[in-house]
């Protein structure tokens, strides 16, 4: 309940910001994860930079064929603004609680890479690119490359996650989120979760990208999925046989909610839903 | 407003609530006495092992540290007392030893909290860890033993049929083996585990002990539902007298029976503050509590039911062992024997049960919401339904048919004990009418023929509750161990005031019952005054006669039969009073909310200042014998305990794809007797449905193969949420007993009780159509996803 | 670290070590023990006030988080001795028991009731997902919060559904 001691800075500007990143520092938006994670001592940074009071990074900007979500969106403004696609949209809108999404953050979310959380999912079937911010510059990150493992995105130990860009949904574009919480239903972490993205041009499937939680040792694009969707019609039974192949590549992980046998099974029932939802949203 | 403001039967508002929906309410962690420092202990990380050193220097010279204690420090006050220790106590800190995950090795107190976590988390223990023995079928056979001094990790065998009686055992257990041996019977067995649970009452425990060597006194404020067994235990180690120690409960956040014991923290904050002469603070934390508070249930069994092919049961049987832990604790080992009481629940049929004790490298279990009774239902109910399953009778036409006929004289059980009334067919078939049970059917039949996984369960309970006479004392129900041979009894003390407001001080503890409402009913429905002008005081051993607490949904049924009783014995002296003052004869006196009055004779009146300051100024009371003051304090041994019952159905719908289990309709018709309440009955029943759900859905104490808990947050031990429940439809039938004067039996657990096997019977009906028998709980997706792979093949 | 922040429109400041959480400084800096602990992981939602206008939980916020902030607690709810009708929907609706999770509950209540005026039931119950209640089974809470939509609205509220109680 008690975190142990560490140094506390609130720098106004990035540049400030990069300037107290150090070896055990660690950068805090909205704190939901890194909070409790400190509280139970499991996690001690010497340095917490809180980026909270930077100004210019909250809001959802329209860049024409993008979105850029920045570092203080909160969960609860990505879940409702009406810009963002449905995926990462409903991603965020079960994400946590109504408090958690009031204080959590898209980007502080995607930076913690929680193997279970849900808008890593959303980010990656939409295509999201993840903008890293240092002192020596800024890098692009592919949301398919952010993802490294349980708990580590690329992200450098200097950058900070300044902000998230989707891609805006197209003529012919949906995409959609379902899982399995841990209570049942859709409440908590998800046990396993499928986020979905698909377009379509006359009547068939011409791209699509379809991601992962829960399951494995990091979200992640299930791409044989996408690979098998594409030139379907999109027909239940062409969504049912793709869903088929979302475990390639994947290393499922038995957990205290799933087994690995349970956990597969999921992974194809929820690409399944999410699928079959995106082209309904379409 | 359609709320009743008095009598008996109304849906009074609370008196408890205005204080707590503005966060005035006062619990234990926001006493912070002048002076205060913190306490937080260092805790095993392994489930067993030798301790070889504590080295606690780094810990001494840390930022803020008044003291750190170990073992060595303590010894001299011996063992934890617990009320029923068979085989082995606790140790206040670990000594020499660790036999928990969590177990309290040191103790630091600190100028803060922060601090005393600090140095805490400094202390160097050398361990040499042991084999930990979890699994309970290996701490019943193997030679591995939790405490290496005792010949076996067995405690105690619990067994009835009925209970006491080795030859009567004996024929009934041939009764039973004839009837398995006939050709037209047929046995059906379950074989389930009645999983360990962690109570999560909403607020983590808290203490805050003062001494003052001037006065030779302790002060304390816990969260306890027994603050008078605290104070026992606390005189009794220091050697004080009972009125040297001075013990608060005052709003307690939930007790669910965890609450319900005395805890090495209370005592070593006591023993703390007296050697520091200061206050000492400590509250526990969430992921703290697995290891510092009592775990619940953590049973394993086999229910057999042998009976003919029309469903008539000639015999059932269970073979349980019961997880206690570590260590004994309050009532730990006397918890399946709760369970036993009501082995045989609503039925007459020929029973044997027995439930074996063991020690295991885990945190000790005692009582957690219902407390035995739960388990016992559980296996009785789920092999009952999966006999009526075997013979496809309808579940309801198989109770129906083995049920004792309503009864008003006490009837003695196959267990052997005498349960005071029942009426247990009515009750059934009270819940097949409101809940249009045959409607339900053809609803689930029709979802099924879309392919849905619809089903319905139902049971029934017989609970044991409102615990008494005091005669129980003699198999350990009192708190004689804490230096206070008092049985369980009920107490209360009702007193006019001089200014004609009413005090009624009793002997309970309660965390969110209502007492204060409904006590203050039972006083207004006897002097007529308004419960606006009566207050209740409980939870407090100096301003309470000796109490026992409250637990066991006893307090109604005997501290509000004793205010019942005190308050009508205070009617009848304003009575005399009012006799004397209007000249008239008491016989015609009656009492309202102003006064009294000569019966036809509304004119001849006195109010009840005029009655209380002739009470207080005897001299008004003249040539009478009348003596002064107004108040009656009243104990009352009742001669039985008390029995409700009910029954519960459940309707759920199980996601074919997943497993995962969405529950469509919950309905309860509970018989608690009479009810003082219905607002307060209604919301019981609620919560405890709830953590019966729960159980059957949710909740899991996971300790893995080497004693480590793999659930010790919120984060992997999830209890129910708002989104995970429907609406609760509650109602009743009335058969009060005869035991008590107000005919109440208690309702705090019997939702619990009738719960969690309702909600498994549903899922299995559900899965009926994939020939899945019993899955066990918790019902999480994942469980019930396996079980229908597997009957899939 | 010197933080300052109004508090039930109280402008108060004080000294804290960083990790000092929001929570830890309502209770013990400013005495306001109406907000309560139940959890250390966020879950319980004992804990939830009121920042800057949006229901948060002050366990997971470091009281430097908060510097210059509104906040509003337990305490700030009723006004001139009127209680908020949340408070008095948990009152007349029986949404209490032990009352432990009763104030973040009330405070998670009154932030969905200023969103969305006429919560349906399945609305209330996942606008409360993230406060625990361990003795209501919540039955109770969604019909105190339905009181409460209806006397925001100026409508008579429902009758209370346990027995005898039209």
């Amino acid at each position: 309940m008690y975190p142990r001691q560490f140094d506390y800075v609130a720098p106004g500007s990035l540049d400030e910001a990069f300037g107290a990143l150090g070896d055990t520092s660690k950068v805090m938006a909205g704190g939901m994860s890194l909070i409790p994670l400190m509280k139970m001592r499991l996690f001690s940074p010497g340095t917490v930079v809180d980026i909270g009071r930077i100004g210019g990074l909250d809001t959802i900007d329209d860049h024409g064929d993008h979105i850029s979500i920045g570092a203080l969106v909160r969960h609860a403004e990505t879940a409702s603004s009406g810009a963002v696609p449905t995926a990462l949209a409903t991603a965020a809108s079960l994400t946590g609680d109504v408090q958690v999404r009031n204080r959590g953050t898209t980007c502080g979310a995607l930076a913690h890479a929680d193997v279970a959380a849900d808008q890593p999912a959303g980010a990656l079937a939409c295509g999201a690119v993840m903008v890293a911010q240092s002192a020596s510059g800024t890098r692009e990150i592919p949301a398919s490359e952010f993802f490294v493992d349980a708990l580590t995105s690329a992200l450098h130990h200097d950058e900070i996650l300044t902000s998230v860009k989707i891609p805006k949904a197209g003529d012919g574009e949906g995409s959609a989120y379902d899982k399995l919480g841990r209570r049942g239903g859709r409440s908590d972490y998800a046990v396993a979760g499928a986020a979905a993205w698909v377009k379509k041009s006359n009547g068939s499937i011409e791209a699509a990208r379809v991601a992962l939680t829960g399951v494995g040792t990091k979200p992640q694009l299930a791409d044989g999925v996408a690979e098998a969707l594409v030139g379907t019609d999109g027909s239940d039974g062409a969504v049912e046989a793709a869903a088929d192949r979302a475990l390639e590549g994947v290393t499922v992980l038995e957990d205290l909610y799933g087994s690995e046998e349970y956990k597969s099974h999921l992974a194809k029932v929820y690409v399944t839903r999410a699928v079959k939802q995106a082209l309904a949203n379409i | 407003m359609a709320m009743t403001t008095s009598a008996l039967g109304g849906s009074v508002r609370r008196r408890e609530d205005p204080a707590l929906i503005q966060g005035s309410g006062l619990y234990t962690d926001d006493y912070t006495p002048h002076g205060t420092s913190y306490v937080a202990f260092a805790r095993s990380p392994l489930a067993h092992a030798k301790i070889n050193s504590i080295d606690t220097s780094a810990a001494q010279a840390a930022d803020g540290v008044v003291a750190v204690y170990t073992h060595d420090d303590v010894a001299h006050l011996g063992d934890l007392l617990a009320q029923v220790v068979v085989a082995k106590g606790r140790p206040l800190l670990a000594n020499g030893e660790v036999n928990h995950v969590g177990e309290a090795v040191a103790m630091v107190v600190a100028e803060s909290v922060a601090q005393a976590k600090d140095a805490a988390d400094m202390i160097d223990v050398d361990y040499d860890p042991l084999p930990a023995v979890i699994d309970l079928k290996e701490a019943l056979a193997s030679d591995n033993l939790v405490h290496a001094d005792l010949e076996s990790n067995v405690i105690v065998p619990w067994e009835a049929g009925p209970f006491g009686d080795e030859e009567a055992i004996a024929a009934t257990k041939q009764t039973i083996a004839d009837a398995k041996a006939r050709d037209d019977t047929v046995t059906v067995s379950v074989e389930a585990v009645n999983q360990k649970l962690i109570p999560v009452p909403i607020e983590p425990r808290s203490v805050v002990a003062e001494w003052n060597g001037g006065y030779g006194r302790f002060r304390v404020h816990s969260s306890s539902q027994v603050p008078h067994a605290l104070m026992g235990a606390i005189k009794t180690t220091f050697g004080l007298n009972a009125n040297d120690v001075h013990v608060t409960a005052p709003e307690v956040g939930g007790g669910f029976g965890v609450k319900l014991n005395v805890y090495n923290d209370e005592i070593l904050c006591c023993f703390a503050a007296q050697q520091l002469g200061r206050p000492v603070k400590w509250t526990e934390t969430r992921r703290e509590a697995p290891g510092s508070s009592i775990q619940g249930r953590g049973w394993v069994g086999t229910a057999t039911v042998t009976g003919t092919k029309d469903g008539e049961i000639l015999g059932y049987e269970l073979d349980a062992i019961a997880d206690m832990g570590a260590y004994e604790q309050n009532f730990t080992a006397a918890i399946p024997f709760l369970g036993l009481f009501v082995g045989s629940g609503q039925y007459k049929f020929p029973t044997h049960w027995k439930a074996t004790c063991v020690f295991t490298n885990t945190m000790t279990t005692d009582a957690y919401r219902g407390a035995g009774r739960p388990e016992a239902a559980y296996y009785l109910e789920r092999v009952i339904d999966a006999y009526a399953r075997e013979i496809e009778v309808d579940p309801v036409q198989v109770r129906l048919k083995n049920f004792f006929e309503p009864f008003d004289e006490a009837v003695v059980s196959p267990i052997g004990f005498a349960i005071d009334t029942g009426d247990y067919g009515n009750n059934l078939e009270k819940l097949v009418e409101v809940s249009g049970y045959e409607d339900l059917k053809a609803e689930r039949d029709a979802a099924r023929a879309e392919g849905r996984h619809v089903g319905i369960g139902i049971t029934t309970y017989c609970e044991v509750c409102g615990f008494a006479p005091t005669a129980l004392s003699e198999l350990g129900f009192s708190w004689a161990t804490y230096g206070l041979p008092a049985g369980f009894y009920g107490t209360s003390l009702v007193r006019i005031n001089p200014d004609a407001s009413v005090t009624v001080i009793t002997g309970t503890g309660p965390s969110g019952q209502g007492h204060q409402t409904t006590w203050a009913q039972l006083v207004s429905d006897r002097l007529g005054i308004p419960t606006e002008r009566i207050r209740v005081i409980h939870g407090d051993t100096e301003e309470s006669p000796m109490g026992i607490g409250t637990f066991g949904s006893r307090s109604l049924a005997v501290d509000g039969s004793a205010t019942y009783d005190a308050a009508e014995r205070v009617a009848a002296k304003a009575k005399n009073i009012a006799a004397h003052l209007l000249e008239a004869s008491a016989d015609d006196i009656e009492l309202d909310a102003d006064g009294a009055s000569v019966a036809g004779s509304p004119d001849s009146s006195v109010d009840w200042g005029e009655i209380a300051s002739a009470a207080y100024l005897p001299y008004r009371l003249g040539e009478t014998e009348i003596e002064g003051g107004l108040e009656s304090h009243v104990i009352f041994d009742a001669p039985n305990a008390t029995w409700p019952f009910g029954a519960h159905l459940a309707m759920v719908e199980v996601d074919g794809e997943t497993g995962d289990v969405k529950i469509l309709k919950y309905m309860t018709v509970d018989d608690c007797g009479n009810v003082v309440n219905p607002m307060i009955v209604a919301g019981q029943v609620h919560g405890g449905v709830t953590q019966g759900i729960g159980q059957a859905l949710f909740e899991e104490s996971i300790y893995d193969e080497s004693g480590n808990l793999l659930t010790g947050s919120l984060l992997d031990y999830p209890i129910p949420a708002a989104a995970d429940l429907p609406m609760f439809e509650t109602s009743h039938t009335v058969t009060p007993t005869n035991i008590n004067s107000i005919g109440a039996k208690g309702i705090g657990e019997a939702g619990t009780i009738g719960s969690a096997q309702t909600i498994v019977n549903a899922v299995v009906d559900a899965l009926e159509s994939l020939g899945v028998k019993h899955i066990d709980m918790p019902l999480r997706p994942k469980r019930v996803w396996a079980a229908m792979q597997e009957a899939r093949g | 670290m010197q933080v300052s922040m109004t508090v039930n429109g109280r402008d108060v400041s004080a000294d804290v070590e960083p990790r000092t959480l929001l929570v830890h400084f309502i209770r013990e800096e400013l005495r306001l023990t109406g907000t309560h602990v139940g959890c250390e992981t966020g879950y319980c939602g004992a804990c939830t006030v009121h920042v800057d206008g949006k229901p948060i939980k002050s366990c997971t916020m470091l009281a430097v988080q908060a510097d210059g902030a509104t906040v509003t607690t337990i305490e700030g709810m009723a006004s001139n001795g009127e209680l908020h009708p949340v408070q008095e929907g948990f009152w007349e609706r029986h949404g209490l028991q032990c009352g432990f999770c009763t104030p973040g509950m009330i405070m998670s209540a009154a932030a969905l009731l200023e969103e969305n005026e006429n919560p349906s039931e399945d609305e209330i119950r996942h606008g409360i997902e993230g406060n625990l209640c361990r003795c209501t089974g919540y039955h109770n809470i969604v019909r105190a919060v339905e009181y409460a939509g209806a006397k925001m609205r100026g409508e008579e509220p429902p009758a209370p559904d346990w027995e005898g109680g039209d």
